[in-house]
């Protein structure tokens, strides 16, 4: 069977002979023609005039477009339409999109966008967490809390007490594929799109809204994107919808995409937190109760920020079992890029977020770090408690059939609260009342301590602080414990379609996209299965909103666990009609016809897959099926925080230990065991390819990856040269990486587990490591910000030598 | 004959001029192409064929030209700066093979060479070079954008025998795998041999240009005669000024066909380089004279952009944040200028006037750097976010002679300080004649104050650059004591 086989990747051959083809790759029809934005070079104002006689008469230049040009609707927002394409009039960030210059190449395109003239009346800007408060600007009407228990309480009658704070950078998503798009005018007003987008259906809508088409002419497909993270999810809107525009004004194919430090400075990023916290603890490191406050900071559009925050504090548990918990959390507008989704989508936030507690109060009480996290641990995993009853479907509410209903920012759409299942008391529930049932992590912390030799290397890493002045070591384990769903309930839907030819070959579409994740290969791979056929049998084809309609961005780690289940639903629509048909012939029951080793049998007989598919055609029964899988079990509250969000979670554990130069804080990580839990995997060899990136990625998160505006809200780090994503050598020396052995416990496709974005979070022992380095420079809590570069190590020692 | 192919009578370079040529479609005159002069005629080896180009543009990037002249699409641009090695690829010339960005190198340098990309990393019946099979196998590749940047830098690597490959593939960055099974994959086609058809063969070639000189003594004459041209020497910091700042250089002037000042002269008395050495012949040169500053040199960029970047560009671009300058004022290096016939040699560090201004007379050149031979008493230390391929926030670089327990001499000198490369001259004075204790460094450090105001940036704040400058000389006497200092030289 081809499922669970370590497969390459789907393109790898295309991939390394260059043949893999990308948007800017394709070929263009003759006198295609190329696009650039004229961007804010203020955070804040108003424009009071603009002069564009420059632009228009630079060479090359077709067309000139701002915002009074555009035809139907300016908006590129995914949410609240709060977003235009081009500026209506206010900038409210340093590279916000003013006009677009259509011109002969892209070169030309460029020149031309930066001779604008444009007189702004500025404004002060609001770019920190403290501007943004002050000035109460905020997204939503207030802060959002979710509690369980009574933790003021709780931490008031608690013999330990923690409290600190920290900063939380943001993260460039560097995926090395910048946005693109290209759109390609078709007769009588239709526009096919190719856009590097985890999202094609929101592109279809924002597209088809920009031209006053309905759904049905725009046709966007999507073969591969070069890298994405959540920054393909919303962010390719704006390019999309230019290209579209620019193609129905000139009746060419029009391409736009951004060159590196465009993209950097147009679009959106991991959030940055600040963070607060307060924690009570008993004598035996027993967590009483524990008090967060987020800010987030947001940008200056709303795009997907409400549920990025929001599983933010989904998160503020991970794996441990906080008897009474509050978090609160303020959704800060201010005037830089819109931030937007990035692996982990808030999850990686609210989770640092815990395991500092969980760090600080080690130190505090002088416990071993991991024992302390397990002494604190959900319990093993078990059967529910509560067996739940059914729930009455969500009650209709009228919606706007213009809204984006296949947005994730479309959490505010439905005003009528979902229904939401009585939550258990006390038990083994998180902070929002779901019980969590899957708990792995005490086999898995146990087997990685053993396998990573933790104890005999922490003791290693003491003597050696003991004998060394100038180079620190240290080690720390983190736990992850991942939701997997979208938390807008109605997201976690997929579709697929599947053609049977007759010759036996199998074209495979579905609504995932691929960006690198291997998507494609593990549902192949399931296909292939369910048909008993070799792989080569089933051909992969770009996702394509004509074939498979109305789908969810590829995000939340969701795509093999919806679009696996909806291709084996398709598949198996095509095996029933193919097993009725042939039983019937040979008066066997149906259910007795198997599809294995590429024959089909029946009873006694044989057939080849191919010949099998060429009898049912010639028996006039349809070798085409479309498929479709809905996630059971889950219903979610987002305002009064309470429900069941996650179909199931993913965990993980890891071990890392580092080195600092305590002279300067420069710093390495020495080595990494891992050991991950994506269920029964799909492809393990693909498995560990994310467990392996999504942990260097975490880990250049918290160390290297600094975003820095300056004074007036300029991003300066808006390149590669500036902006230090982990290079070959940054990887850990030793690099250990180890599925757990589990099926998960709940019925997926073939009881894998979605593994994109839980492994990112990983990532935060490399930070606890540095934090446990700095530790053994004196006796006080390092107190890190992130991400940690070798200059906030440094600090970190200066504070524990009383300096600074 | 093409237009600025020639020097006109009194030998410069043809008066810039413009037309403008009309497209199909350019009836309302806006889809107009610029046309510029001083273009050239090149020839180069393209995956093993030959290719004529006439009436090149002198700043057209190779990664454009391969891309939308030439339909050649596996070659991706990441960054379009030489940071990220997505449109890394081949190029053999006299020194062999190896890797570069095409995303910052100007079709005239390529003139004689051979250049392979990524669909010339296969054979010429498809056949998978050892590192493609290798990356396929060992899962090498996730989204796929980055590979063929990888590829080519493995091809490279691999057809020198490369076996330090965080070094080989620190210009190339992935978003997706966290390296790991790239580096499996390095590893696993060491052993296979070098396929015969990634071994290109270059024939050398006469220029075409007087903006290709192919000696110091033309260029000293085109550019005393032309002295508002652009120096072009690897093109990596000029490569940015045409895709990042959009400028026109024109005139331009090409130095890689010197060959005359790619030469690296060692003697009893004097190391010299000249001007046209790349960074990585000179790393190579240094590696036993001085190995503190070859380790630095390692950490410059990356094997891409030091396979191009030059100690005479590095030192002539005035940046103050370069790498080289530091060092070699630590070592005492004495640079060479030429104008014309005239030649004259200052001190490094007085070539340095302020920030953005050097002592260089129009139509002036570097020819070439030297430092006296001496023991090696050299520690270069540089301080950057990442360990690879970045900028230096701090580059301290500590010369300090010690006899019988007394600091006799001391040299030092800093990058990222000072608008400039600038010597610490109150801490030298702070140091020399004392005892060589860690009280004597320990008094010595309230004179970098006095020394330097460095500047916050988004490198670093100004405390972290003065404070860490100190430690820098803490790390010199206790490295020099025997203690560990160094954390890449630390294992789990």
């Amino acid at each position: 069977m081809s499922v669970s086989k370590p497969l390459p990747h789907d393109a790898a051959l295309l991939h390394v002979s260059g043949a893999a083809r990308y948007v800017d790759d394709i070929p263009t029809p003759k006198g295609s023609l190329h696009l650039a934005f004229g961007l804010s070079p203020i955070a804040k104002g108003k424009i009071s005039a603009m002069d564009l006689s420059d632009v228009k008469a630079a060479d090359g230049v077709v067309m000139v477009l701002t915002a009074e040009d555009l035809p139907f609707a300016n908006d590129v927002s995914p949410s609240i339409h709060d977003e235009p394409l081009l500026s209506d009039g206010t900038v409210n960030y340093i590279g916000q999109p003013v006009f677009l210059v259509v011109a002969t190449s892209h070169l030309a395109a460029r020149k031309a966008a930066r001779l604008g003239k444009i007189d702004y009346a500025e404004e002060t800007p609001i770019l920190t967490v403290d501007e943004a408060l002050a000035a109460d600007s905020r997204f939503e009407e207030g802060p959002r809390i979710y509690a369980k228990g009574d933790a003021d309480a709780a931490i008031a009658s608690a013999a330990h007490v923690i409290e600190g704070g920290f900063e939380l950078g943001g993260q460039e998503h560097f995926y090395l594929e910048g946005q693109a798009a290209l759109a390609v005018p078709n007769e009588g007003g239709d526009m096919l799109v190719h856009s590097s987008t985890q999202h094609p259906t929101e592109i279809q809508h924002k597209v088809a809204d920009a031209l006053g088409v309905p759904m049905h002419a725009v046709r966007v497909e999507t073969r591969r994107m070069g890298g994405g993270f959540g920054g393909k999810e919303s962010q390719g809107n704006a390019l999309a919808v230019a290209c579209a525009i620019a193609a129905r004004a000139t009746g060419k194919a029009c391409k736009m995409r951004y060159d590196r430090d465009d993209d950097m400075t147009i679009t959106g990023k991991r959030h940055a937190f600040r963070i607060a916290y307060k924690a009570g603890f008993d004598e035996n490191g027993h967590i009483q109760g524990v008090s967060f406050l987020h800010h987030a900071i947001c940008g200056w559009a709303q795009d997907l920020s409400l549920p990025v925050a929001d599983r933010a504090m989904l998160h503020s548990d991970n794996a441990y079992l906080l008897p009474n918990a509050r978090i609160e959390s303020h959704r800060l507008k201010t005037n830089t890029q819109s931030a937007t989704a990035y692996r982990g989508f808030g999850g990686p936030q609210g989770m640092v977020g815990i395991e500092r507690v969980m760090d600080h109060a080690a130190h505090s009480l002088r416990m071993d770090p991991v024992e302390l996290r397990r002494r604190n641990y959900y319990e093993p995993a078990h059967p529910p408690v509560m067996d739940p009853p059914d729930l009455p479907e969500r009650p209709l509410t009228h919606v706007d059939p213009h809204e984006d209903l296949t947005s994730l920012g479309a959490v505010e759409q439905v005003t009528t609260p979902p229904p939401v299942r009585p939550v258990p008391e006390g038990g083994n529930t998180t902070p929002y009342g779901m019980e969590v049932t899957d708990f792995e992590l005490h086999g898995m912390t146990a087997a990685l301590l053993k396998s990573s030799d933790y104890a005999a290397r922490k003791a290693a890493i003491a003597k050696w602080n003991s004998e060394n002045s100038v180079i620190k070591k240290g080690i720390a384990f983190s736990p992850v414990k991942f939701g997997i769903s979208f938390t807008l309930t109605h997201l976690n839907q997929a579709g697929a379609l599947v053609h049977v030819y007759q010759d036996g070959s199998v074209h495979l579409n579905h609504g995932g996209t691929e960006m690198g994740q291997g998507l494609f290969q593990k549902v192949a791979q399931v296909a292939a299965s369910r048909f008993g056929i070799p792989l080569e049998m089933v051909k992969i084809t770009a996702t394509d909103t004509a074939k498979v309609p109305n789908t969810s961005a590829t995000a939340a780690s969701s795509g093999s666990d919806l679009n696996g289940m909806a291709v084996k639903a398709a598949c198996d629509t095509i095996r029933d009609r193919m097993a009725e048909y042939l039983a019937e012939r040979h008066q066997a029951d149906p259910a007795t016809v198997t599809f294995s080793d590429g024959q089909v049998s029946v009873g006694e007989e044989s057939y080849g897959f191919a010949e099998a598919a060429a009898l049912v055609y010639q028996g006039r029964v349809s070798l085409s099926a479309t498929g479709f899988y809905k996630t059971p079990k889950i219903e979610w509250d987002r305002i009064k925080g309470r429900g069941r969000p996650f179909f199931y979670f993913a965990y993980g554990a890891s071990v890392t230990e580092v080195a600092i130069d305590t002279l300067t804080g420069e710093n390495r990580i020495l080595r990494t065991d891992i050991l991950h839990d994506a269920g029964a995997p799909l492809n393990p060899a693909l498995d560990i390819g994310q467990v392996e990136g999504a942990y260097v990625q975490g880990a250049g998160w918290l160390t290297t990856e600094e975003l820095v505006w300056d004074g007036r809200g300029n991003l300066r780090t808006h390149a590669p040269s500036t902006y230090k994503i982990p290079a070959c050598s940054d990887r850990p020396d030793i690099f250990n990486v180890e599925l757990w052995d589990a099926e998960n416990r709940e019925d997926t496709i073939y009881r894998s587990k979605a593994v994109g974005e839980p492994p990112f979070m990983l990532g935060i022992s490399a930070w606890l490591a540095l934090s446990n380095a700095v530790a053994a420079c004196g006796d006080g809590y390092p107190a890190l910000d992130a991400p940690a570069t070798a200059e906030e190590v440094w600090n970190g020692v200066q504070r524990m030598k009383g300096g600074l | 004959m093409q237009p600025g192919l020639f020097l006109t009578s009194d030998g410069k370079l043809p008066a810039r001029y413009s037309f403008y040529v009309a497209s199909e479609e350019g009836t309302k005159g806006q889809n107009r192409v610029r046309r510029r002069v001083s273009r050239m005629n090149i020839t180069f080896l393209l995956n093993g064929e030959t290719v004529e180009l006439a009436d090149v543009d002198p700043t057209a990037t190779l990664l454009d030209w391969l891309r939308e002249d030439r339909g050649l699409t596996g070659t991706k641009e990441g960054c379009n700066e030489g940071d990220c090695g997505a449109c890394t690829v081949m190029v053999t010339d006299e020194g062999g093979a190896k890797a570069l960005n095409s995303c910052i190198l100007f079709l005239p340098q390529l003139h004689g060479k051979a250049v392979r990309t990524v669909e010339g990393a296969s054979g010429p019946n498809g056949e998978a070079h050892p590192v493609q099979q290798a990356m396929v196998d060992l899962h090498g590749s996730q989204c796929g954008f980055c590979t063929p940047g990888f590829v080519m830098s493995m091809v490279a690597g691999h057809a020198i025998g490369a076996t330090d490959h965080d070094t080989q593939l620190a210009g190339n960055l992935c978003r997706c795998t966290g390296y790991a099974p790239i580096v499996r994959a390095a590893k696993a086609a060491e052993a296979q041999p070098v396929p015969v058809w990634v071994k290109d063969k270059p024939v050398a070639l006469a220029a075409t240009s007087p903006i290709l000189p192919g000696s110091s003594d033309e260029l000293a004459d085109v550019y005393a005669k032309n002295p508002d041209a652009t120096l072009v020497a690897g093109a990596t910091d000029v490569g940015l000024w045409v895709t990042k700042q959009l400028r026109d250089l024109d005139p331009v002037i090409f130095l890689n066909r010197c060959d005359d000042l790619k030469e690296i002269t060692i003697t009893d008395d004097e190391i010299r380089f000249g001007a046209m050495v790349d960074m990585n012949r000179m790393g190579q040169a240094l590696n036993d004279l001085h190995p503190s500053y070859a380790e630095m040199i390692r950490r410059y960029a990356s094997v891409q952009v030091r396979h191009a970047a030059t100690v005479g560009g590095n030192i002539a671009n005035g940046s103050p944040i370069g790498d080289n300058p530091p060092a070699l004022i630590a070592l005492d290096a004495t640079l060479h200028l030429r104008k014309g016939n005239t030649r004259r040699s200052v001190p490094l560090e007085e070539f340095f006037i302020e920030y953005g201004k050097q002592d260089r007379a129009p139509g002036e050149f570097v020819e070439a750097v030297s430092f006296p031979r001496q023991a090696d008493r050299l520690k270069a230390y540089k301080l950057s976010k990442r360990f690879d391929q970045d900028i230096s926030a701090v580059c301290g670089c500590f010369n300090i002679t010690v006899a019988d327990g007394t600091v006799t001499q001391a040299r030092i000198a800093f990058g990222g300080m000072a608008g400039v490369p600038k010597r610490a001259a109150h801490v030298e004075k702070a140091l020399i004649g004392k005892a060589w204790t860690v009280d004597t460094v320990r008094a010595a450090l309230p004179a970098f104050a006095q020394d330097f105001t460095p500047m916050t940036d988004m490198r670093a704040s100004a405390t972290y650059r003065l404070e860490t400058a100190k430690a820098m000389l803490e790390r010199y006497y206790f490295e020099d004591r025997g203690e560990v200092t160094n954390v890449l030289e630390v294992t789990a």
